[in-house]
């Protein structure tokens, strides 16, 4: 960096002399990317405005249309009123959870043995959740459905909650390598040298330290999971999820109640994100 | 790298058993998350390779009987899908980086006080289903959706325009499900950069311009490349956009590979298509990890 910064300056020594830009050409730009990234922010928006409008459209109960029928708040009184898009839904939270549980455990150790220990296998375990991550998610979800047509594995939800826990270990590692980065290994020691034992040092000391770490990490998992829709529809057999139920719906018409739950997704995660960054600023 | 290192820790010379537990923990940590990945990440990889090489059908099973000639007939029968996604994630993604650049730029130079704020905003699409806010761009671009209807309706452009269905409707769809994963890594990024060299370049008479092209842009390149690999490689390998927005001539490789594999259970075909679509990024990923170290596109991830 260091090296590149340099031979930027350089070259910048090079140019010569130039002018100090006016003061005046700095005013009138002054408002030119605050405009653009707040434009860009409601282009981000966009479809999801919509969503919520539409939760709203007094249309067919089978199908939504694009055109606006009139304000009504039924959809949210009937929001289970179609059986196979409520089990949809269960099964989607059911698999979220569990996964979720499973990777933090498994991600978490990993993510501590990569933070804390230089060992012989580190550099490959670095290189393979790299790899899990950089991977496109089809051949991810075709490779896995090859190992279970193989074996003879009949899909379902148990196969979905494998699908899963793989793509979110990687996740759950880094999150909780980046935030134990920092991470004193002195206090550890010093439990230790108190009379703690492995397990006491861990549950006393070690978690309690690295729990906001975990925690991100499970909310990412939580949060990939119930949205995954390419993985999962490798290895669904004839189960199916949200996204999956979403997704199968679009050619034969969108009832107004997808958009419903959509709506109590983005605002349930909405105010969690809200509520940590609110934490954060309060610690700060 | 091992016993060795494990010593330089800091850590005094201990009683056998201890040593042998600090030298075993790392494994111990590793094993049950690594076994998972070995078991549902890298040997799924092989048997795929394996059965892209099979021969048989649904009902009288598939055995392997190294037969190559797959990978000859889906390269001659699909390679303008594999050209077109290949298309398709370039431009989606070469848009993400030009929409993208000014705002995680303003953000992390401008953002001041409320820089968390805004990168939530940025994220805030990500707890919408991907297929959800993808369902929503048809409800936009649809003939007579909100964008198009109303324009039709002022008659600002013919009856007969349409954009669902198009390239344009796909890319654009591809853009900005990913452009997220495009201005969280330019974020980075610039965040980085030290602002004393900025200074430096200020002080020695830059102007606007040159302080950005000259300073600033080269030391975000890892960003660019990592936000570019983030977005690509999705990009390439998606088939909902294409399946929600485009039509028959908007037909990714993604589309499919799910189709050989979930409906006309062709899996030699499907995974001869997935193996090239992995090897081709694996080729692509392996020459940015020679280029930048794997490290310096995880810092991104």
């Amino acid at each position: 960096m260091s090296v590149e910064a340099s031979g930027a300056t350089a070259a910048i020594h090079a140019a010569g002399p130039v002018r100090e830009p006016g003061s005046r050409a700095r005013r009138s730009t002054r408002f030119v990317l605050p405009i653009y990234t707040g434009m860009v922010i409601v282009y981000l928006m966009l479809p999801i405005l919509v969503m919520i409008l539409y939760g709203f459209n007094d249309s067919s109960p089978k199908r939504v249309s694009f055109t606006w029928e009139g304000f009504t708040t039924q959809w949210y009184v009937h929001l289970f009123a179609i059986p196979d898009l409520t089990t949809a839904i269960k099964n989607s939270l059911f698999i979220a959870t569990v996964s979720t549980i499973i990777a933090t455990i498994l991600g978490t150790l990993m993510g501590l043995a990569l933070v804390r220990y230089r060992y012989r296998g580190r550099q490959s375990t670095d290189f393979v959740l790299f790899m899990n991550i950089a991977a496109p998610e089809i051949v991810l979800g075709a490779s896995l459905l090859s190992l279970f047509v193989t074996l003879g594995v009949p899909r379902g939800i148990l196969t979905i909650v494998i699908a899963h826990v793989m793509f979110n270990i990687a996740y759950v590692a880094i999150t909780v390598r980046a935030r134990l980065s920092g991470f004193d290994r002195s206090v550890e020691e010093a439990a230790q040298d108190l009379g703690a034992g492995p397990f006491a040092t861990f549950t006393r000391v070690t978690l309690p330290l690295i729990w906001p770490g975990v925690l991100a990490g499970a909310l990412l998992a939580f949060a990939l999971s119930i949205d995954d829709f390419i993985i999962t529809n490798f290895n669904a057999g004839s189960v199916v999820t949200f996204p999956l139920w979403v997704y199968g719906a679009v050619k034969l018409g969108i009832p107004p109640q997808v958009f419903v739950m959509g709506t109590l997704i983005f605002m349930g995660g909405a105010v969690i994100a809200v509520v940590n960054v609110l934490a954060q600023r309060r610690k700060n | 790298m091992n016993a060795a290192v494990s010593r330089m820790d800091g850590s005094p010379p201990q009683a056998p058993k201890a040593r042998a537990g600090r030298v075993l923990a790392p494994y111990l940590l590793t094993l049950p998350g690594g076994l998972w990945l070995l078991v549902f990440f890298l040997v799924p990889m092989l048997i795929m390779t394996s059965v892209s090489l099979q021969t048989g059908s649904l009902e009288e099973g598939f055995r392997l009987t190294w037969h190559f000639r797959t990978y000859l007939d889906v390269v001659s029968r699909y390679h303008a899908q594999f050209v077109r996604s290949l298309i398709y994630g370039s431009i989606a993604s070469f848009a993400t980086l030009v929409v993208s650049y000014p705002v995680a730029y303003w953000i992390a130079f401008r953002g001041g006080r409320h820089k968390t704020t805004y990168l939530l905003l940025l994220l805030l699409p990500f707890f919408v289903s991907f297929v959800i806010r993808t369902l929503a761009w048809e409800f936009i671009l649809a003939d007579d959706g909100i964008l198009l209807g109303t324009l039709k309706h002022l008659h600002l452009i013919p009856q007969s325009f349409r954009l669902l269905a198009t390239s344009t409707a796909v890319i654009s769809g591809i853009a900005y499900n990913f452009l997220p994963f495009m201005a969280l890594p330019l974020y980075v990024a610039l965040e980085k950069i030290d602002r004393s060299v900025v200074e430096a370049a200020r002080d020695l008479y830059a102007n606007r311009s040159q302080v950005f092209w000259r300073v600033i842009f080269p030391l975000s390149i890892p960003g660019v490349f990592a936000g570019f690999l983030l977005t690509f490689v999705p990009a390439v390998g998606d088939y909902v956009n294409a399946s929600i927005l485009g039509g028959t001539n908007t037909v990714m490789i993604g589309n499919i590979i799910q189709l050989q594999f979930l409906q006309n259970f062709h899996y030699p075909v499907a995974a001869a298509l997935s193996f090239i679509l992995m090897a081709g990024l694996l080729i692509g990923i392996f020459a940015y990890a020679r280029v930048l170290g794997a490290r310096s596109i995880e810092e991104y991830v």
